[in-house]
């Protein structure tokens, strides 16, 4: 039997080739476990109500899809609507995902959550979650990032959660994943682990992806109501890939263009870049098959990018199909594009987005002026820029000090 | 010498492993593969066994081939290579460490490949290469299992890849004679327990305690209920690894099993003694010497 695009993935968790459960024997029967209380979850009515109640009443959903007037007229060609999931509690598309873990968790009786961070937003809505609903939470992060992410480390702490600061490898987002990974294996039993992208183990691609297309749903019925019609395409930024693959997987049937855009860093040709699907090769890590940024003997290389949510060398094997299957395009941008896309949406549109989200509006700025003024273009702006403004200002002066000038006015 | 061999660019040193065709010593037994011959012998002489672990290329090949031939010489009954990875995530600080100080040496898989050729002149004691997934996914399933059976490798413990998953590399092994060996857990249910006694090859590495690698003390709590559940699945040995440092407690734990697996604790003095090749070597070969000792008294 094949199965469909949407019917993915099969019993093992594979889309096509990718994914799968590449973990060591003593966290298989946990992925077992998971997965068996994710499909009674999925099969209880009262869970799905839970998760919604919570979406409204707490993430404050649906978030607007907001039409981008003064950036659309700006840009001149397809009209742009936003998709605000930046006005969610705690900033980000990050906490549809941990609401709907923690209740699972909370099912399965486990009382304490670990998750790992990049940018800090996924530590912060798991750190938020488990403060709601009483659990005890530790968040894995590199030192680098915490550095990069204060703002986020300390309102980490204030929620109640301990920041285990990674000293190991290139001590970013990957390095978290790695001593998350080593907490679990030891601490199984009690702990559950929140994990924040479509990435890893199967089922967590899966089940990470069905708490975020919430967003995708969202938007289709919206643009419907607003415009009458679907979109002509859809762009989001690809890190680990989770509120791309939220935002796209509802529109998988549909004829519409889904466009992932990956952190080409300094770009791709410095070798300091970010993009996975753009330049990695197939490979296994974090528990998935799935492109990956490797060298010629299968070490995983570091990555780079400004932003600290894109800054991971591997990619969610959903994406890695998608992108194998032509479903879905990836294309990417550089630090330097993302930065003058966050101040373009500023200033247009009095919105900050997040550096991750900035490089999805960098492609979309590309990519609109091309299309004719009757087609349609949702950008999902994935999180708020608020956590970036200490990083932004640093760039901002390097840029300076180099006599060049980054601020259009 | 080695090391120069060993260092030489990876794709010479693969052409090098393939040419060499070196496969006339690997017929230990009937079944053709040295841990089985080992661990038959074992069993003969109502003995347990010892298994060392070192971290390939740390801090060299030519000290690894050094290590490998004073561990053997101290009692060491079947020998681990680890193949260094960069995000080694099943292993604790000691470990990991190694791996960097491996990988910043320029330490290749198939560098390892030319090491293990290089120690088939001169040992037989049976070599596995301890290795994460990707670095054998990227050299090729086929190709490793090849090179990896040439050089005179016996087994692999791929300590990311279950059950489920690794179908296609034991295929391409299996066509070689070289054995995949499983894992089994303490959190692992009865039935994951059965496949992997149906499927084991060599022996079972029994994980001794939900973790990663590193030094404990004591015993793992229900360590013998464990080891009793994994006994009635297989006839195949058994070997327990993760947290075994000390001679005392090889002994406790060799009593439930048929081999102790010690990594870390020499590992550290490898570290320590880095400088030193004389004095690595020598606190090496006494710890070994005292493991092996320790596990030969029980009864």
């Amino acid at each position: 039997m094949s199965l469909t695009r949407v019917d993915m993935p099969d019993a093992h968790g594979h889309f096509g080739r990718f994914g799968g459960q590449f973990v060591p024997e003593t966290l298989m029967p946990a992925l077992e476990e998971l997965a068996a209380a994710y499909e009674q979850a999925r099969q209880d009515p009262s869970f799905d109500e839970e998760f919604r109640y919570y979406l409204k009443q707490y993430v404050g959903r649906p978030s607007p899809l907001y039409f981008a007037e003064r950036l659309t007229r700006q840009l001149g060609g397809a009209r742009i609507y936003l998709k605000r999931e930046d006005l969610n509690h705690t900033g980000a598309h990050k906490i549809n995902n941990t609401i709907g873990q923690a209740l699972l968790a909370k099912r399965m009786g486990k009382r304490r959550v670990i998750a790992e961070t990049g940018a800090g937003q996924h530590g912060v809505a798991t750190a938020t979650v488990a403060a709601m609903f009483n659990m005890q939470c530790v968040v894995y992060m590199g030192e680098e990032d915490i550095r990069r992410q204060e703002l986020n480390v300390f309102r980490m702490r204030l929620l109640g959660a301990d920041v285990a600061p990674v000293t190991s490898g290139s001590r970013t987002l990957k390095d978290a994943m790695n001593e998350a990974i080593r907490d679990w294996v030891t601490n199984v039993r009690t702990t559950y682990y929140l994990l924040g992208t479509v990435g890893g183990p199967h089922p967590y691609p899966m089940l990470v992806r069905d708490f975020q297309t919430v967003i995708g749903v969202e938007a289709r019925a919206q643009i419907l109501e607003q415009e009458g019609r679907l979109p002509d395409c859809i762009v989001a930024c690809v890190g680990g890939g989770s509120n791309s693959i939220g935002i796209f997987h509802p529109f998988l049937d549909d004829p519409v263009r889904l466009i992932g855009v990956e952190a080409a860093g300094h770009g791709i040709e410095t070798g300091k870049h970010a993009a996975t699907l753009s330049a990695g090769q197939v490979g296994v890590l974090h528990g998935a098959l799935s492109y990956l940024l490797q060298d010629e003997n299968g070490q995983v290389l570091e990555a780079h990018s400004i932003s600290a949510g894109l800054d991971y060398p591997g990619v969610g094997p959903e994406h890695s199909y998608l992108k194998d299957s032509g479903r879905a395009e990836y294309v990417a941008v550089t630090d330097d594009e993302a930065l003058e896309a966050f101040q373009l949406l500023t200033h247009t549109e009095g919105i900050l987005p997040a550096l991750e989200s900035a490089h999805a509006v960098a492609y979309a700025a590309k990519l609109a002026p091309t299309m004719d003024g009757d087609k349609i273009m949702i950008i999902n702006i994935s999180g708020r820029g608020d956590k970036d403004v200490p990083s932004i200002s640093e760039a901002r002066g390097k840029r300076s000090e180099a006599g060049e000038s980054l601020m259009k006015t | 010498m080695i090391e120069k061999q060993a260092s030489a660019g990876t794709r010479i040193d693969r052409e090098r492993v393939v040419d060499a065709g070196f496969r006339s010593e690997t017929a230990a037994t009937g079944s053709g593969n040295r841990i089985d011959a080992v661990f038959d012998r074992l069993r003969l002489k109502g003995r347990k066994g010892l298994i060392a672990y070192i971290t390939a290329g740390d801090p060299g090949y030519e000290a690894t081939a050094d290590l490998v031939l004073a561990m053997e010489r101290a009692g060491a009954d079947l020998i681990e290579l680890g193949v260094p990875f960069s995000d080694p995530m099943a292993d604790g600080p000691v470990i990991q460490q190694a791996s960097m100080r491996a990988l910043a040496g320029g330490t290749t898989p198939a560098g390892i490949l030319g090491l293990v050729r290089c120690l088939r002149r001169q040992t037989q004691v049976p070599l596995l290469l301890m290795t994460y997934y990707n670095p054998v996914l990227h050299y090729g399933l086929a190709a490793f299992a090849a090179d990896a059976a040439a050089a005179g490798v016996d087994g692999l413990i791929v300590p990311d890849l279950p059950v489920e998953e690794s179908g296609p590399l034991l295929t391409e092994l299996q066509q070689h004679r070289v054995y995949l060996i499983p894992f089994a857990a303490p959190t692992s249910t009865p039935e994951r327990l059965a496949r992997a006694g149906q499927l084991a090859q060599g022996f079972i590495y029994c994980v001794s305690l939900t973790g990663v690698t590193g030094a404990r003390e004591g015993l793992p709590p229900g360590i013998e209920e464990f080891m009793q559940r994994v006994r009635v699945c297989t006839d195949r040995p058994l070997a327990i690894g993760f947290g075994i440092a000390s001679p005392v407690q090889a002994a406790l734990m060799s009593k439930l099993g048929d081999a102790v697996i010690v990594g870390s604790a020499i590992v550290s003095l490898v570290e320590q003694y880095a400088a030193e090749r004389e004095m690595m070597l020598q606190q090496v070969s006494a710890l070994v010497g005292s493991l092996k000792q320790a596990i030969s008294q029980v009864d």
